[in-house]
């Protein structure tokens, strides 16, 4: 079909295939189910192939868009894969978790009249189809450099700088506190979202290159900054994410059943509890389970409570709808997988027996008031509207903060009132000579696409510095 | 790396000593700090405190009890085998200091990670005594080099088979008499903290305690390890393990321990099952 054939028959937005609620309510297996090649071909057509794309505006990277989709639709699907990798280096996993409806879908001007094209389907169709049928054949490398950088923590940022960098010719050493690498991709977010596999197969694509990982180390503990530097690396790139749990900070939470989103997920992502007693780290199986917050987080949380055997999941959250931070496409999934939503509802304290376990939370009701800092309307509780939600599992997933173990172990580290990394925004230099920092230990919880944006900048700035000096 | 160099059992097989090779930890480490271990893919983060470490050869020494699944498959690890995972050094290091008289109390597998506190606070000039106990006399451990690492030492048991008959906190109490007490550090079970807390706080003597909660990744990320003292809520893995004993909210501690109890009893017989079968 050639294109104005094309635009004569107005082919609809290609629906993403996926597994059924009731039956994917119940296993961990991925959700969307991807594209074929003719559905990506059908939905590729649908590109007007703008003159000046607005999409690569909203792309955080600027992928070149309209050139990876036009190269879909000659069949190309091995160049249209190389040419998403020149600016993105992990399109498998972005493709799958990126906000698309706030960056380049949301402002494809097919949205205007009708429906944005599926940018994000079509390049998760190319990664995974490079993945599964790829000649796997390596990009160049230039010349080695002899110069050496340290990429603290394997998150997405991590995992660009140590990408970008071994392309350039330096040699270069991931550093892990986990056991695993890939951060909040393996930790954090779930199977049923992400499969690990794809985490392990970009993973194990840096590794081929060249770059060497090293799990089990903590910065900060097993070894500082400076010993880094005394060993020889002459570059450090600091992209150990956020990491700090935000409690409620009301009565009762250290009760047994309350979890902070990070241990609870953790357990299940990266310990594999769901597959307990296969794996040996258990979970708290609930039945009758409340989630504190409305983000990504919290729908995850939810979501894999439903997994883990859940009669009754409640997101609890005490703004409106209108105001969840939440992708629509989460949410969307979450409420077709039964997750309730109490919304204008936030807890006053959880409830627990003798034995320390909890047995429900007391909750009081929220009107919206005045929009604060944040420009958003303030909850504001309703007097006297106490009521109780019965619940065996609690998890809050209300954010989280920078973790302090990194920064306190090291001098001449600039951080700020809050505890992020102080670092130039066009470059990720900070105030330490020959350390650069990224991602959300910088800007606080972002996302995906923002820490490998931030990562590519800084990977620049420290080959210039590798070349030039600082 | 973390391969098995040496192995021994104490306390009647109960109490496992292992020598792992973890050069880049053994450099790191000091008395009171400990690593999580992960015995295979599927295995459990485990946390042990380090009972030794020899920067020199590069090793790290931890003595644990089988309690449940993973310390028996630990258990079942032979020298030579190897930990996949070995991450470390985690915790706050003990704070020394030279107060004069101290105190150094333990029980059970607690022993083992109050020696190289003990050792520490000796060779900074204290004058340490130690006073160790066990349930019965074959469950006791490190004698020798408890010794070895105070200046006067006083054995108990529960059933009166070896030393003194009773518990650490009568011996404590007659110390704590006879003697200007500056600080103790007292670490064993749960209950035995619990109670040597309050004696303590009787005669008014600092009191150092090494907490175990159950703890995931050990630097401060999960939240798990949450104990609360002095009213406020405190991460063990970061902010401890060690803390002031009069501040520690122990029952919420003993009750948290528990929280898997259902869980692990299930994983331990499936395991000593196909044990035997296998
Ligand atoms: C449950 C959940 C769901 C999410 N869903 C989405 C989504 O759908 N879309 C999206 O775009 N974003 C999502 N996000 C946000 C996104 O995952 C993060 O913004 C992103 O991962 C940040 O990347 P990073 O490289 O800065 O750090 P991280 O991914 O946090 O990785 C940091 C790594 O550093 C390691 N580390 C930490 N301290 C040390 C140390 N001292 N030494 C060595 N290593 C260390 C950590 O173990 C970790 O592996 C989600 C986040 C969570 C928690
Ligand atoms: C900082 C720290 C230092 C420790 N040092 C020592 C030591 O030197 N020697 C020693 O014998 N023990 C030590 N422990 C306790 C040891 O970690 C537990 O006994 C061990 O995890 C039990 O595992 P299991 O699977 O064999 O038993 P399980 O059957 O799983 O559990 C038995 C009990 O162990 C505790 N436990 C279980 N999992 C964990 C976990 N992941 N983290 C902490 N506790 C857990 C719980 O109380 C549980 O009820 C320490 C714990 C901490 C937190
Ligand atoms: S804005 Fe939409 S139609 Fe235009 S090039 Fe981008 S994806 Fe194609
Ligand atoms: S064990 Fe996770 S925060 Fe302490």
């Amino acid at each position: 079909m050639d294109e104005k054939s094309a635009k004569k028959e107005k082919i609809p937005r290609q629906p993403m295939p996926e597994q059924k609620p009731e039956v994917r309510k119940r296993n961990f297996e991925e959700v969307p189910l991807g594209y074929d090649e003719e559905t990506a071909i059908r939905e590729a057509q649908r590109c007007l192939q703008c003159k000046s794309p607005a999409c690569v505006q909203g792309c955080p990277v600027s992928v070149d868009i309209p050139g990876f989709i036009k190269l879909i639709r000659e069949r190309e699907f091995t160049k249209a894969i190389r040419h998403i990798w020149e600016r993105n280096s992990l399109p498998a996993v972005c493709g799958r978790v990126c906000p698309q409806e706030i960056q380049c879908e949301g402002m494809c001007i097919l949205g205007k009249k009708d429906r944005p094209v599926a940018i994000g389907n079509l390049e998760r169709f190319v990664a995974d189809r490079e993945r599964e049928h790829g000649t796997g054949d390596l990009p160049p490398k230039q010349h080695p450099t002899g110069k050496r950088v340290a990429v603290v923590g394997s998150g997405p940022s991590g995992l660009t700088v140590a990408g970008d960098l071994i392309l350039k010719g330096h040699d270069v050493t991931i550093f892990e506190a986990f056991h695993k690498p890939g951060g909040v991709l393996v930790y954090g977010i779930p199977e049923f979202r992400l499969p690990k596999e794809i985490v392990y197969s970009e993973v194990n694509f840096l590794e081929r290159l060249g770059v060497r990982l090293e799990c089990n180390v903590v910065v900060g503990r097993t070894v500082s900054l400076d010993e880094l530097f005394e060993e020889g690396y002459d570059a450090i790139y600091i992209g150990v994410g956020a990491g700090l749990p935000r409690f409620l900070n009301i009565p009762g939470e250290n009760l047994i059943g309350v979890y902070s989103a990070n241990e609870y997920l953790t357990r299940a992502n990266l310990m594999k509890a769901y597959l307990f007693p296969k794996y040996d780290t258990p979970i708290v199986r609930g039945r009758n389970v409340a989630v504190f917050g409305a983000g990504n987080v919290a729908m995850d949380a939810a979501r894999t409570a439903m997994r883990l055997g859940a009669e009754r999941v409640r997101i609890v959250y005490r703004r409106s709808r209108d105001e969840m931070p939440a992708r629509a496409a989460e949410i969307h999934h979450a409420e077709e997988e039964g997750i309730e939503f109490h919304l204008l509802t936030a807890p006053k304290r959880f409830i627990g027996n003798e034995s320390g376990r909890v047995t429900g939370v007391e909750c009081l009701r929220m009107e919206l008031g005045k929009p604060d800092e944040s420009g958003r309307r303030r909850p504001v509780p309703v007097e006297g509207s106490e009521f109780e939600l019965d619940c065996d599992l609690a998890v809050i997933a209300v954010g989280a903060a920078a973790n302090p173990l990194l920064t306190q172990s090291t001098e001449g580290l600039e951080i700020n009132e809050r505890g992020y990394i102080v670092a130039d925004p066009e470059t990720g230099k900070t105030t330490k000579r020959g350390v650069w920092a990224g991602g959300d230990i910088v800007t606080g919880q972002a996302t995906v696409i923002l820490a490998m944006g931030a990562g590519r900048k800084a990977s620049d700035s420290i080959h210039k510095y590798l070349t030039w000096g600082w | 790396m973390f391969e098995i160099l040496k192995r021994h059992e104490m306390a009647d097989g109960t109490v496992v000593m292992n020598e792992i090779s973890a050069p880049k930890i053994a450099a790191k480490a000091r008395p009171g700090q400990f690593v999580i271990l992960k015995a295979n893919e599927t295995g459990e983060r485990i946390p042990l405190t380090m009972a030794d470490t020899d920067p020199k050869k590069g090793t790290i020494t931890v003595i644990y009890q089988v309690v449940g699944k993973s310390t028996a498959l630990f258990r079942g690890m032979q020298v030579g085998e190897k930990y996949q995972d070995v991450i470390g050094p985690l915790g706050q290091p003990t704070h020394l200091e030279k107060l004069g008289k101290v105190a150094c109390v333990g029980g059970g597998t607690g022993i083992a990670v109050l020696h190289p506190i003990t050792r520490a606070l000796k060779e900074i000039g204290n004058y340490v005594y130690a006073v160790i106990g066990a349930r019965t006399k074959d469950l006791l451990i490190l004698e020798d080099k408890m010794k070895a690492a105070s200046h006067e030492l006083e054995v108990c048991t529960d059933d009166g088979t070896y030393g003194h008959h009773g518990f650490v906190t009568d011996v404590l109490r007659d110390l704590l008499e006879r003697e200007n007490i500056k600080l103790v550090v007292g670490i064993g079970p749960v209950p035995m903290m619990k109670f040597l807390c309050k004696l303590t706080a009787e005669y008014g003597v600092k009191t150092l305690v090494s907490l175990n909660p159950i703890m995931v990744d050990g630097t401060g990320m999960c939240g798990c390890c949450r104990v609360t003292v002095g009213g406020k809520t405190r991460f063990a893995c970061v902010d401890g393990p060690e803390f002031d004993g009069h501040a520690v909210d122990f029952d919420e501690l003993a009750k948290r321990l528990d929280a898997y109890k259902e869980e692990e009893r299930m994983a331990y017989e499936k395991f000593m099952k196909e044990r035997q079968a296998g």
